[in-house]
């Protein structure tokens, strides 16, 4: 395998990785929002802004792998 | 009309765009693709994505040029600015372009920042305009930069900074909050490109907070106490190994607010072409009826983004800021502690600060 058709398949495969591990780790999180607010319907308002935030943090570090993967892609041709 | 349709609308036109640029009826058009372009892996469809990201020397706009009316006029940039070129493209002269010796530096204002001078304008516009009239009740459009700054100054820097300083740092929040707020917006115009796509501006925005928390924290604990938190409270024969380790830590956050706010912006709309320029990659117009409600969708959700990386963007800035203040006056208590993670910490320093309750986890 030449060098490019590497590069093209490591960054197909590590765009998949890293949606695997964002879905993962906002479901998680997404869950522990729901049932915190089942039990406590008051702390909703606070629950979702909470979870927003930790949602942008988790998709920032998935973008910084996105951020390789598309380096790879565009530099192997 | 509704504006789902609007922004369907919208959409097509951007089809349209890409479409004309795609066909180089002018020679300098194709040129710029091919300046741009790297890969001509599905035709010109990578080349004419990048040029549409990434930052150029032309603006384009539709309208009347060379005789007849046109989706895509180009204005070449380098010629409003009086910038030469030579064949490599590198600049040789013009009032944009300084000398240091052996090297040039290229200043000609490219295409992101003339579109970060449009929205700065944008912006001045809109907040001087709607602050014309004060009253003890505020209308309209007044009322609602007052709540969105309102927000900032509570919710943001007094919860993060404490209600003693929160107030100095307000104007830089503020700032900072509502300038990506707009020029993220600015990207989702049709002809318009987002400036915090680029590397160089977010890198600017994030050595902005960096500057401004290392500065509050020496002006709060001085600089001798601030060189101490750098060896992180280990003995002596450790700091060969801890001082490079804490330097690089007091890099990771600025560098991790550059990423997270330019892959935010960046991957929304590779995204969004990416779903219009499958058209042309199956090369077929029934494809445009999946094609174009995914990216209505892509686009409603890169809105939210707008909104949510200005936010993200302005409470990691307020969060590290307090971090760095909250060691004020309490140095004395951290002594025997010592440190347990290298850097600012965790949010957990965050409770110390005066009157305020951490929300955030």
């Amino acid at each position: 395998m030449s060098a490019a058709a590497l590069a093209f398949l490591s960054a197909g495969f590590g765009a998949g990785l890293a949606v695997i591990g964002a879905g993962l780790g906002i479901g998680k999180l997404a869950a522990a929002a729901l049932e915190g607010s089942a039990r406590q319907p008051t702390a909703l308002g606070d629950i979702r802004t909470t979870m927003i935030i930790a949602a942008a943090l988790i998709e920032g570090v998935t973008l910084f792998a996105i951020v390789v993967c598309v380096l790879l892609a565009i530099k192997a041709g | 009309m509704t504006a789902a349709s609007l922004v369907t609308i919208a959409l097509t036109l951007t089809l349209g765009q890409a479409h004309g640029a795609e066909t180089p009826e002018r020679p300098d058009a194709a040129v710029a693709h091919e300046a741009h372009g790297e890969g001509g892996h599905g035709g010109g469809l990578s080349e004419v994505l990048m040029h549409h990201v990434t930052d150029g020397h032309s603006l384009e706009y539709p309208g009347f040029c060379q005789g007849e009316l046109a989706w895509n006029c180009e204005l070449d940039l380098d010629e409003v600015f009086g910038t030469t070129r030579d064949d490599a493209g590198h600049a040789v002269s013009g009032p944009f372009v300084v000398q240091l010796g052996a090297t040039t530096l290229d200043m000609t204002p490219t295409k992101h920042v003339i579109m970060m001078w449009l929205a700065s304008l944008l912006l001045l516009v809109v907040l001087v305009g709607s602050v014309r009239r004060r009253s003890v009740v505020p209308r309209g459009l007044y009322n609602f930069f007052e709540t969105l700054v309102q927000f900032v100054r509570t919710e943001i820097a007094i919860k993060n900074i404490g209600e003693r300083d929160g107030d100095r740092f307000v104007p830089y929040l503020v700032s900072a909050f509502f300038f990506i707020l707009f020029v993220n917006l600015f990207g989702l115009i049709p002809y318009a490109a987002t400036a915090t796509g680029n590397l160089a501006v977010t890198l600017a925005l994030a050595v902005f907070t960096f500057l401004i928390t290392q500065y509050a924290a020496i002006r709060a604990m001085g600089v001798g106490a601030w060189l101490k938190h750098l060896t992180g409270g280990v003995a002596v024969w450790l700091w060969p190994i801890m001082i490079p380790v804490e330097i690089l830590g007091l890099f990771t956050k600025p560098f991790a607010l550059t990423v997270r706010l330019f892959a935010n912006m960046l991957a929304g709309h590779i995204v969004i072409l990416s779903l219009l320029g499958l058209i042309y990659a199956l090369n077929s117009q029934w494809v445009a009826l999946g094609s174009v409600p995914m990216a209505l969708g892509i686009f409603l959700l890169e809105l939210f983004v707008a909104f949510v990386q200005a936010y993200i963007f302005t409470m990691l800035s307020s969060l590290f800021i307090g971090q760095g203040l909250a060691h004020h006056g309490h140095d004395e208590a951290h002594g025997e502690h010592g440190h347990a993670e290298p850097g600012m910490g965790s949010a957990g320093h965050g409770s110390h600060v005066a009157g305020a309750s951490p929300g955030h986890g």
